[in-house]
């Protein structure tokens, strides 16, 4: 069936939005949790070098996205914009905010400004995907109706949907902390590398704690959904689980190859592991599936040869883009080195009192992460019976 | 539902929105549309000042490329996001359009999203290349910009031209049944909407840049590179200015017969009739025209060169289907018009002074025109907007399907609207003050910071290192 397959190219092109896009928010979670300026100046140039050149182009997937949503299956669009149109405002400020932030802080030369400008994009960087995942979450629990005529509140307010919203953020601070760990691994940069190694397992344990409880609370707000992810969408579930921890070993053997593919593997394989569970059906709750959601054919066929045409001509663009920011060719311009050795270092304390990220010792962390996913199994258990 | 819920869906009755969902579209449209024109046409101003300095060795023009493209970087961001806006509002904003008409927006949509993909991709590597990649090279890299913000442009002019003149589905029973892309994509409109609108997006962004220079000029900066940086966005913008002029005529005669209400609305035409005179300026009050100019004739002449023809009058249909506010139109298809005009009177001075005496004007008159071009060709392209979109009202696909039905049902909209007037005139003051803080530091030559909060050490050390030995 071709909107199966157009389901499927949809589904792709979130993916790819989830852990390109997604990691530049994350790089942003960083960047607010780095410190004072001081303090901070070294994890933040090397977020800013990593997001700079790809933020935009990456970007780009969540216009594709909407595009794809709304063409194919104009109803269940023309629902889910009107249901959740609140915390879809939220999240399109969080990303004018971050984008503008971020562009604006690197021309600004003043401490001040930058703190305002860096403020913002951090900021707007955990609303951005916090919003998304509540939307995200208002959709798998059948909050959506199918001829939905106004916004609800409740739809993405629920312990589901909010739970979501927090994975999201999670996972976006995982997937950018991890690839740091390989932009800094490549620059043979010790200090930064081990600096996001700590952040990528904290993230990591976090995101998979979070994974876990989102499931949980399926159980009850939309069972259905539940003992599919169970059933037909466990060796996803579990591949995702297998991906998460090969992460964190590597990471605590401090074999940084291969971990960012394995990284995104791991957020790729919850995603499908959504949507087979999901499918055919669009909007849980209701009866709008992939074939009934609105495009005729015609459309769906040029929606098919337009991913083709993408992957052919984009994809290796991208290629080039990311092979030419691998090989360090790519730079804010500047032609000033030598004048900036003469500028005094900023030495004002920070304004606000950044919070001092928690180191704990791997056995706290591993402790931590055991006791919140024995919870979760046991609520599991407790709303089963 | 909860009692929140109740809050929520406590909006006004159906078709109340349309108002504030207009406004926040025209907000949000109108300043996305001039960084739009920004990213269509900027790339390739910049890679002709890149052009120019590799090819003649120009240090001027290589040097205007390098400080344009960082500006490029501070407007494409902006540019974004702000488009990014507008992708959203489709759907939060006229979710009665994207129900009914989604599956056959979405194929020209779709395309736009591909060459925005090599627009953002190319741009990146052409903004961050210039340290690594070598000369010429990086100039190609810059190419793919150019076409696709071409490509991109003419592909969501397809979507409005085709809400102007819709075609090329089949619906029955409220359902799309088949789809010709092809049909949708290539629209009557779009003949003559495409290339409006990416000449004025040329003759836009060139003004500016040229306008730029201009007001250095005009201030007593005529040294070279205020000269070339002049000459770099006033050529392009000036040479296309009577093309525009000529499309924009093609098209005003296409909207006669296409959207003869529309027409109407732009030139006065009241009563259906022939020897229809020609409006310039005037209000137009309850079936009266106060100070407007009045030319016999000349609208019949102009719609079908001769007085006898026949000019279609809003009186063709019932009330409920002309415009609102039809001297809004009417005054701005006006200024649109005579501001075209004067971009084109720049434009022949410039030719004129360099036909006699081979050089650029010298009267400060020509400098404050110069000054001011840019923001005149931006007045010029948001009163075409006006003209198109409230021209189309109370249509939003036309004879299909009314903006009200198309609006959203959920209440709030005067918030989010409020919300982003604040929101976008921060944005502006803040694109704005960004590009002023550039042109300074470019003035004083002085340093430009490398990354948030400070230099990086390692640079730092090496240049001290540098230094001392």
């Amino acid at each position: 069936m071709i909107s199966d397959a157009v389901g499927g190219i949809l589904l792709a092109s979130v993916t790819l939005y989830a852990v390109l896009g997604g990691a530049d928010f994350g790089g942003g979670l960083w960047d607010l949790l780095a410190g004072g300026d001081r303090r901070g100046r070294e994890p933040r140039a090397l977020i800013e070098e990593s997001i700079t050149p790809v933020w935009e182009a990456n970007h780009v997937w969540l216009v594709f996205d909407l595009v794809i949503f709304w063409t194919a299956f104009p109803h269940a669009f023309a629902a889910v914009m009107t249901t959740a149109a609140l915390p879809l405002w939220l999240a399109l400020a969080g990303i004018v905010l971050r984008g503008a932030g971020f562009a604006f802080r690197k021309e600004v030369s003043g401490l001040g400004a930058q703190r305002v400008l860096g403020a913002a994009f951090a900021f707007s960087s955990l609303l951005a995907p916090f919003f998304m995942g509540t939307v995200i979450g208002a959709i798998a629990t059948g909050q959506v109706p199918a001829d939905a005529s106004h916004a609800s509140l409740s739809a993405w307010t629920s312990a589901t949907s909010l739970l979501t919203g927090l994975l999201f953020v999670g996972a976006c601070g995982y997937l950018a902390a991890v690839y740091l760990v390989g932009e800094a691994a490549r620059r043979g940069d010790h200090r930064l590398r081990a600096y996001f190694t700590r952040r990528a397992q904290a993230a990591g344990i976090v995101a998979g704690a979070l994974s876990l409880a989102v499931l949980a609370e399926l159980h009850s707000s939309n069972h259905a959904l539940f003992s599919r992810l169970t059933g037909r969408a466990l060796p996803l579930v579990i591949l995702a689980g297998l991906c998460g921890l090969a992460v964190l070993a590597l990471l605590t053997a401090d074999r940084p190859r291969g971990v960012r593919v394995l990284a995104a593997a791991g957020v790729a394989a919850v995603i499908w592991g959504w949507g087979v569970a999901q499918y055919p059906v669009l909007l849980p709750g209701t009866n709008v599936t992939l074939s009934n959601a609105g495009a005729p054919p015609a459309t769906l066929v040029a929606i098919v040869v337009l991913f083709v045409v993408a992957v052919v001509i984009v994809g290796p663009s991208f290629a080039l883009l990311f092979s030419l920011q691998n090989r360090r060719l790519l730079y804010s311009d500047d032609d000033s080195g030598a004048a900036l050795a003469l500028q005094p270092l900023p030495s004002a304390e920070p304004l606000v009192q950044q919070p001092r990220p928690t180191e704990a010792s791997p056995a706290v962390r591993i402790a931590v992460f055991a006791f919140v996913v024995v919870d979760a199994l046991l609520r599991a258990r407790r709303r089963a019976r | 539902m909860r009692f929140a819920d109740v809050v929520v869906a406590a909006g006004a009755p159906a078709g109340a929105e349309v108002v504030p969902a207009r406004g926040q579209m025209a907000t949000t449209l109108g300043f996305h549309i001039i960084l739009a024109c920004l990213g269509i046409a900027f790339p390739t101003i910049v890679l002709l000042a890149e052009f120019v300095g590799l090819r003649r060795s120009n240090v001027v023009a290589l040097t205007l490329a390098r400080r344009w493209s960082q500006a490029m970087g501070v407007l494409v961001a902006v540019g974004a996001v702000t488009g990014t806006v507008l992708s959203f509002e489709m759907g939060l904003l006229w979710p009665g359009l994207m129900r009914q008409y989604g599956a056959v927006l979405g194929f020209p949509f779709g395309v736009e999203g591909l060459f925005f993909f090599l627009e953002a991709i190319f741009t990146a590597i052409y903004l961050y290349g210039w340290r690594r990649l070598p000369g010429w090279a990086h100039f190609w890299t810059g190419v793919p910009i150019a076409v696709s913000g071409i490509f991109g442009a003419m592909s969501v002019i397809a979507v409005n031209s085709w809400m102007n003149q819709p075609g090329g589905f089949t619906a029955s029973g409220g359902r799309i049944t088949s789809v010709d892309s092809w049909q949708v994509y290539f629209n009557h409109a779009a003949l003559y909407e495409m290339p409006h609108m990416i000449l004025a997006a040329y003759m836009v962004t060139g003004f500016l840049v040229a306008g730029v220079y201009a007001a250095g000029i005009w201030r007593g900066r005529r040294d070279r590179y205020h000269y070339t940086g002049f000459a770099l966005g006033f050529i392009p913008a000036a040479v296309l200015t009577p093309f525009q002029i000529f499309v924009g005529d093609t098209a005003a005669r296409a909207i006669a017969s296409d959207q003869p209400v529309k027409f109407a609305s732009m030139e006065y035409v009241a009563h259906t009739g022939r020897q229809v005179p020609e409006w310039l300026g005037g209000v137009y009050i309850n079936g009266h025209i106060y100070g407007g100019l009045r030319i016999p004739y000349v609208d019949s002449l102009l719609v079908g060169f001769g007085p006898g023809t026949k000019v279609t009058g809003w009186d063709s249909v019932p009330v409920a289907d002309r415009p609102p506010v039809v001297w809004l139109i009417h005054l701005c298809f006006d200024a649109m018009v005579g501001l075209g005009f004067l971009l084109l009177l720049a434009g022949l001075w410039a030719l004129y002074e360099w036909w006699r005496h081979r050089r650029l004007p010298r009267q400060r008159l020509f400098w404050v025109l110069g000054a001011v071009s840019g923001l005149a060709a931006i007045a010029a392209m948001e009163c075409g907007w006006v003209v198109t979109e409230v021209g189309r009202q109370p249509w939003v696909v036309y004879k299909l399907l009314t903006t009200t039905a198309a609006a959203t049902t959920n209440g709030g909209v005067i918030a989010s609207l409020t919300f982003v007037i604040v929101l976008y005139a921060v944005l502006g003051a803040a694109t704005i003050g960004i590009l002023r803080i550039l042109a300074r530091r470019w003035r004083r030559g002085g340093p430009e910071p490398e990354v948030p909060y400070g230099p990086p050490p390692a640079l730092q050390e090496q240049s001290v290192r540098g230094i001392e030995s």
